[in-house]
């Protein structure tokens, strides 16, 4: 049946000709190792969206996901194996381990399958890495920050999940912009996962040993957690930078309606996984100079433009941008130079 | 499965049908591998080659020696929680300093096999349920491979790439090394006479204690070993993935528990299969992963597809375990 349903595909391809795109006998596989929170749903909203467009508009013949049930490594190393038995073209991944994959990307590579990976990356050389400057993010965060309490204080860094990269660059952009912001100190450190549950946990719990705080840095969806403790303490609310998720936006607008809050909303855009799907399309239309590192910005949303966004996210959601084919190609002109 | 009902049968002896359905039980672990098998070649002949079968089961090298790890303690009538994060130790150590270091490597790995075997002294001096040991110790050793490898990455030494991406004629190196694993432990479990003692330390404690065998010894070899092929186990994943991740093992825990029972094991009485312990891990590998691939489900759906798999492929077991009494 199942068989039936390809060859009949493949004759209705076949029948249509191929004067469409270069890339339309192309099967693209999506490889995803987390699909629990917010952001990973927005991320895999946003490229169903796109890549069933795509599909229809014969661009490539197929794009399938294909998520792990854990957020191990081996498992992911595995699915990316059985992906080069499939015959995929090309694997978009979001990567459980930047290192710890290379071994099963290399052999993608060689299998002469092109790998794009983002967000969660990878380190192997013949993959493509479609990068947010996240250390640019954390710095910004602290230049936002020396903006709203020009007087400098004591600060709260709030980090994400231990031992990834993504934790790291951001935390390492924040130690630098308090090194060319000195009146500001980072009095407390705690671990929020990237969840405010959890943020909001560890925030209630360190806040009794801790001295004024006028600021709280953070990872983006801990933001709300934070200000929840802090109000449930009874201490006074401090500027918070805020992560682009609904929840954390709807509390922002609450408090500016309530007193004029000022803050800075920053993240990565989970529409960013069509924008590796274009890259992957893009390559395997012939481009062979896109270089292998692509940095693009993240989104950020100032005191004047929030309210205009918060009302196109969805409930519980992440505010996102999807990409186009042309803006996909201007993104890529960019970084080419 | 046909249903044998009791009335319709010729009235055969209980001790012929007891024979008969041990013998399903020693068959079932090649069953369900034959089973998943011929559900993958159906979905994807392509993966049944030389080529296919190196990418399916090279995975399964590493899980497959964390089960027959599992299997030691089981046999002893215990359980070890920490195996999963003691093979991510494993694999931040080699990727660092077995690398670098190549002396102080070796000695830390053989200290961590010491660990085991004094765990193993402790459960039984103490009289301490090994569930609370290993789980208490499953954090000691993620806490240490946080500190060996605090952020991903470091590198797998040359020698170990080169004999984890060994390109044997004709076999693929994974069924090879499969055979090799389970051939070496069936023999020393299974066929020496110290290996029987180990298997009655779970099968009647009492009665080798009054024959005048040291329980502590067993214990502590049965630790031991699973201690070496932990490390054994570690090593094989990182000469795959050629570079470590803290967290790169978590999930081998439960699935070299779900190994052993899947492959014939009980989790008391000293009951357990090598050979059906390695069955059953590359049974889950593939059932796991390269099957569910192929089926192209809808992504919303992969997990819980994922679950009803591995719980369609244990009940059967459990159905056939319970037609033996």
């Amino acid at each position: 049946m199942k068989k039936l349903l390809v060859l009949s595909a493949f004759a209705a391809m076949l029948a249509s000709g191929t004067a469409l795109a270069d890339t339309s006998g192309k099967k693209i596989a999506f490889s995803n190792n987390y699909a629990g929170n917010s952001w990973r749903q927005a991320m895999l909203d946003s490229y169903g969206i796109v890549t069933k467009k795509a599909v229809e508009d014969k661009v490539v013949a197929a794009a399938d996901v294909f998520t792990t049930a854990d957020k191990e490594v081996p498992t992911q190393a595995a699915q990316v194996q059985n992906l080069i038995l499939q015959g995929y073209d090309a694997i978009v991944i979001n990567a459980a381990s930047p290192d710890a994959l290379n071994g099963a990307i290399k052999q993608a590579c060689d299998a002469g399958i092109v790998v794009v990976s983002f967000d969660g990356i990878v380190t192997e050389p013949c993959a493509y890495r479609v990068v947010v400057d996240f250390k640019d993010m954390g710095k910004q965060e602290v230049e936002q920050m020396a903006k709203f309490q020009p007087k400098g204080g004591n600060l709260l860094e709030i980090r994400g999940l231990a031992g990834t990269s993504i934790d790291d660059a951001i935390h390492a952009g924040i130690l630098e912009g308090v090194a060319a912001h000195p009146e500001f100190k980072i009095v407390g450190s705690v671990t929020g996962d990237w969840d405010q549950t959890t943020a909001q946990k560890a925030v209630a719990t360190i806040l009794p040993s801790l001295p004024d705080v006028v600021g709280i840095v953070d990872q983006g969806g801990d933001g709300y957690g934070a200000a929840q403790a802090f109000a449930a303490a009874g201490k006074p609310r401090p500027t918070i930078i805020m992560g682009n998720r609904q929840d954390e936006l709807k509390w922002w607008k609450e408090q500016k309606e309530k007193d004029g809050y000022k803050t800075w909303s920053a993240s990565i855009a989970p529409g960013v996984s069509t924008l590796a799907f274009w890259v992957a399309q893009q390559v395997l239309d012939g481009h062979k100079d896109i270089p292998h590192d692509l940095l693009v910005p993240y989104l950020a949303f100032t005191q004047d433009d929030f309210e205009a966004a918060l009302p196109k996210i969805k409930e519980g959601g992440v505010a996102t941008h999807e990409y186009t084919q042309e803006e996909a190609v201007a993104a890529i002109k960019a970084n080419i130079k | 499965m046909t249903a044998i009902a009791p009335g319709t049968l010729p009235k055969s002896s209980p001790r012929g049908s007891a024979a008969r359905a041990r013998l399903l039980r020693g068959l079932l672990p090649a069953l369900s591998l034959a089973l998943v098998l011929i559900a993958i070649a159906w979905l994807n002949p392509r993966a049944i080659s030389y080529f296919g079968f190196n990418l399916m089961l090279n995975l399964a090298i590493p899980i497959a020696l964390a089960t027959i790890a599992q299997m030691f303690v089981i046999a002893g009538n215990e359980l070890d929680l920490s195996i999963g994060t003691f093979v991510g130790f494993v694999g931040c150590v080699t990727a660092t300093w077995l690398r670098d270091a190549p002396l102080l490597g070796i000695l830390v790995l053989l200290g961590s096999i010491g660990v085991y075997a004094l765990l193993g002294a402790l459960i039984h001096l103490r009289n301490l349920p090994s569930i609370v040991v290993t789980l208490g110790m499953s954090f000691v050793w993620q806490g240490l491979a946080i500190l060996v490898l605090p952020k991903p990455g470091g590198k797998a030494p040359d020698w170990l790439l080169s004999i984890m991406s060994f390109k044997p004629p004709y076999i693929p190196f994974p069924i090879l090394a499969a055979l090799i694993i389970a051939a070496v432990v069936h023999f020393g479990l299974m066929r020496t006479s110290y290996g029987v003692i180990l298997r009655g330390s779970g099968g009647n404690a009492a009665a080798l204690r009054r024959a005048g065998w040291s329980l502590l010894k067993t214990k502590i070899v049965l630790f031991a070993l699973t201690g070496l092929f932990g490390v054994l186990s570690g090593m094989a994943l990182i000469g795959i993935t050629t570079s470590a991740d803290a967290n790169i093992g978590n999930g081998y825990t439960l699935l070299s528990i779900a190994g052993v029972i899947l492959g014939g094991g009980e989790f008391v009485g000293g009951r357990v299969s090598p050979v059906g312990a390695v069955l059953g891990a590359l049974t889950l590998a593939l059932a796991a992963s390269p099957l569910l691939t192929f089926m192209h489900i809808p992504p919303d759906w992969q997990v819980a597809a994922n679950g009803a798999i591995l719980i369609i492929v244990l009940a059967a077991r459990v159905l056939i375990s319970r037609r033996e009494r």
